[in-house]
This record gives structure tokens, C-alpha cells and sequence, in this order.
């Protein structure tokens, strides 16, 4: 039992020094806790995708019900670390920057379908392609940042 | 020592009743496999409180009811790890707690490829009483589990289980395979093991309304496992097999269920297991502990 117990411990505390070293390896962190800075280099990924993976247009473009659908998907898996109105966090960046807001379709796809796991955004290819496509719709369609919003990006 | 143990076991049973109650729930999108692994990892911060259950049958024995309780925390966005405590009843017998698991989960690449590797490394302390039979390997069979809780669970256990997952995900079709090799940290052989899996949603496009029964919240596929014996004796000789349908259903309340009936596919198999699970994923919750420690608001 003396075995068990203490197997326990360094169990617990494996997963604490876990929890400690993703919180310390926050790029987004912020003092405040409020939106993160404007970094541009956060978005350096987006120029990485791929010229054919760029060049891909949205299946769905054309989809009226994509944007709606792509909302609720927003809300359910990006918004706690982008953000409920995708304007950033100390998680997430913003979404409503121009960089993001002029890339095109598919290197917006390539991030969601590769995440950027060294910097702690998922691999989101689990969600099925269509879905990925709704999202990038939604995000598109986001525009620039709103007025009530904290974020400190640019106007695009 | 024995109410140390309780008492640990008693408050981490409070905390993930406490967590699963929560108001930060997060939509997960989980795969509905009991046994396979995909190559999909815990999302950095949060952790996911599950519990699973197993009916099985048992030839000339009593038929027994396995549980586990996995605490499912995403380190990194490469790194998960994970915390399981087991228990069972035998029916007509008794019920015992039979041990825990470690289990770390490394995806070594940094983007997504048609096969996507995960390295699985796991800690077992288990007694001989544990009957989750959360992976088929070695020459572990049916008429093992004959053996009465009192005499098993003297029988103690540390293993080493190293996996290598193999999934891809194309046109919606999650499919992986995953080869299992454990080691008793006694004198004994590696045994081999592994697994197959193939799943995916009833629907590719999610619904423009908000909804708990669409197609899309629902991932249905089908799993396969079982042993392929040791190091002196590799193969199928004396060891069991089983497939399973898997139905998941994601519910937009952030609550996961999954079900799988399952079927031995020789004599040395059970002849039916009946798995269920439920799961939630809490938000956060490094940044929670992080604060609770007096880290930055």
C-alpha cells in the first residue's frame, strides 16, 4: 500500500508541474489577463500554408447556412481561447486582424487542419472537413475589430 | 497508510464530481472508441473527467461489472496526459479497487500527414483482480478472470505498456491502428497486443441550428482488439479477440456518451462486453490551478 501511495504522489504531483509548465509556456500570457497584445509575429504561420493549400478555394462559399453554422462551431471549439467575438485572449489571438481577415480561405484551413502545436493551438482535423469550411466562412465574415472590444489589434 | 489512500481516493471522487457539475463545460469533439487511440490530443489546459464501465461474461464464473475513472489533462498541444483509477465487481463475489494507470500521449510531428504518429507511454500498478480490459495483449484469456477477487488481488502488478498510433483521418473516416507492447516489471516476456478502429460522424456538415440530436453530434464506427502473444510464444496461439460497434454522441451541454456492445471472437474470449461512458471537458483548467497557486490573474 506504501507502494500505491506514493506512486499517488508523484502521480499528482507529475500533473501538477504539467499544469504549471503549460500555463509557463503561454505565449499569449498577459499580465492583465485581458486580450493579448498586437504581435504580428503570431501570425507568421498563416504565410507557412502551403502555395497549393493557399490556393484552395471554399466548397462552401456559396453556402448560405455556412456562416450560421460556422458561428456555432466557432463558439463550441475556438472561443475560449480566441474569444466569444474572436478579438483574442491571453490564450488565443485575435481572429479580427488583418492578417487574417485578408488571407486567403485556405491558409485559414491549413492552420485549422495543422494547428500550430508547438504553440499550443490544436490540430483541428478532427472536426470533418465541411466543418472547417464553415468555420472559415464565420471567421471571414468577422471583419474588423468591434468597438466594445479590448483587443489592441489594428484596424485593418 | 490505508486511509491516506481513502482519503485521496475519496477527494479526487469529490473533485471530478464537483468539476463534472461545473458551469465551464467545453463542447468536445471526442472519438467514440473504448480501446483504439486516434491521434487527437487533449486540447492545452483542459481536462476531461471520464468514467467508463464494463459488463462482461464469464464462462464457467461469475459475470463481473469493471469501471474506471480517467482524469484527462492536455499539457501541450502535444503532450497528454493522463490519470486512471480501476475498480470491479464479480458478481457473487465482491468489489475491489484494483489499481491505477499512468498514460502520456507525444505526437513527435508538428503538422497533420496522411498517417499521424503517437507515441503512448503508460505506468500500470494494478492488482491481478483488474478486469477493465482496456487493451487485449499477451496470452490473456477468458479463464483468467476465474479466479476469486480475494486470491487475485494479491497478485500485484507494475507494467510498462509503450504504443504506437497510427491514425488518419480522410473524407470524415477516422481509421487507426495501434500496436501495443507491455512489460511486467518482473521477470516476465514482452507481450504484444493491438488495435484497430474506424469511425466517423453521421454528418460531415454541422447544422446552422443549435441542436442536440443532428446527425453531426453523433460518431459511429467500429473497433477491433486483442493479443498477439509474447516475445517466446509471438502469435495468435492462446490469445483472446474481440470487435466492437462504438457509438459517441457529442452533446452540445459538453457531456460525451459512448457505447459499445462487444463481441469475443474466439473460445478464449468473453463472450460479450457491454461498455458505456460518459465524459466532460472542463475549460481551463490549468489556468485555474495556476491561480489557485497564486499564479497571474
Amino acid at each position: 500500500m506504501k507502494t500505491i501511495a506514493a506512486a499517488l504522489g508523484v502521480c499528482v504531483s507529475l500533473l501538477a508541474v504539467s499544469v504549471l509548465l503549460a500555463q509557463s509556456q503561454d505565449p499569449q500570457k498577459s499580465p492583465s489577463g485581458a486580450a493579448a497584445k498586437y504581435d504580428p509575429a503570431i501570425y507568421e504561420e498563416l504565410q507557412k500554408a502551403p502555395e497549393k493549400a493557399r490556393n484552395r478555394l471554399n466548397p462552401l462559399q456559396n453556402d448560405p447556412e455556412a456562416v450560421a453554422a460556422g458561428s456555432i462551431l466557432f463558439e463550441q471549439h475556438c472561443a475560449e481561447c480566441h474569444g466569444d467575438k474572436a478579438e483574442g485572449s491571453r490564450k488565443g489571438p485575435s481572429l479580427r486582424v488583418p492578417e487574417v481577415q485578408n488571407a486567403p480561405p485556405g491558409a485559414i484551413f491549413w492552420i485549422l487542419t495543422n494547428g500550430v502545436v508547438r504553440k499550443k493551438m490544436p490540430v483541428w482535423s478532427k472536426l470533418p472537413e465541411p466543418q472547417r469550411w464553415q468555420l472559415v466562412r464565420h471567421i471571414k465574415s468577422l471583419g474588423g475589430p468591434t468597438n466594445s472590444a479590448g483587443s489592441n489589434a489594428p484596424k485593418p | 497508510m490505508h486511509g491516506l489512500v481513502r482519503k485521496g481516493l475519496t477527494s479526487l471522487f469529490l473533485f471530478s464530481l464537483a468539476s463534472a457539475f461545473a458551469p465551464f463545460a467545453a463542447r468536445a469533439q471526442e472519438n467514440p472508441y473504448f480501446v483504439a487511440y486516434d491521434h487527437y490530443l487533449e486540447e492545452p489546459g483542459n481536462l476531461e473527467i471520464e468514467y467508463f464501465s464494463t459488463f462482461g461474461t464469464q464462462r464457467n464464473g461469475n459475470n463481473f461489472h469493471a469501471f474506471w475513472a480517467e482524469f484527462e489533462y492536455g499539457a501541450t498541444a502535444w503532450w497528454t496526459t493522463e490519470f486512471y483509477l480501476d475498480g470491479q465487481t464479480t458478481f457473487g463475489d465482491s468489489t475491489v479497487f484494483t489499481g491505477f494507470r499512468w498514460e502520456n500521449r507525444f505526437r513527435p510531428l508538428k503538422h497533420e500527414h496522411f498517417i499521424n504518429p503517437v507515441f503512448y507511454v503508460e505506468y500500470e500498478n494494478k492488482n491481478g483482480a483488474d478486469k477493465i480490459l482496456k487493451e487485449g495483449e499477451g496470452h490473456d484469456v477468458e479463464a483468467d478472470f476465474l479466479t476469486l477477487n480475494a486470491e487475485a488481488r494479491k497478485e500485484h502488478i507494475h507494467e510498462i505498456e509503450l504504443k504506437l498510433i497510427l491514425s488518419s483521418t480522410f473524407k470524415g473516416w477516422n481509421l487507426t491502428q495501434n500496436t501495443l507492447a507491455a512489460k511486467d516489471l518482473s521477470n516476465s516476456p514482452w507481450e504484444f497486443g493491438y488495435a484497430l478502429g474506424a469511425s466517423r460522424p453521421l454528418a460531415l456538415k454541422a447544422s446552422a441550428k443549435r441542436c442536440t440530436l443532428c446527425p453531426q453530434n453523433f460518431i459511429a464506427g467500429v473497433e477491433m482488439y486483442g493479443g498477439l502473444g509474447d516475445r517466446h510464444n509471438f502469435g495468435l496461439h492462446n490469445t483472446s479477440h474481440y470487435v466492437a460497434p462504438v457509438l459517441g454522441w457529442n452533446m452540445p451541454s459538453g457531456w460525451t456518451l459512448r457505447i459499445s456492445p462487444g463481441f469475443g471472437l474466439n473460445d478464449n474470449s468473453h463472450k460479450f462486453l457491454l461498455r458505456w461512458g460518459l465524459s466532460r471537458e472542463i475549460n481551463g483548467f490549468g489556468s485555474m490551478v495556476n491561480r489557485l497557486f497564486g499564479g497571474r490573474k
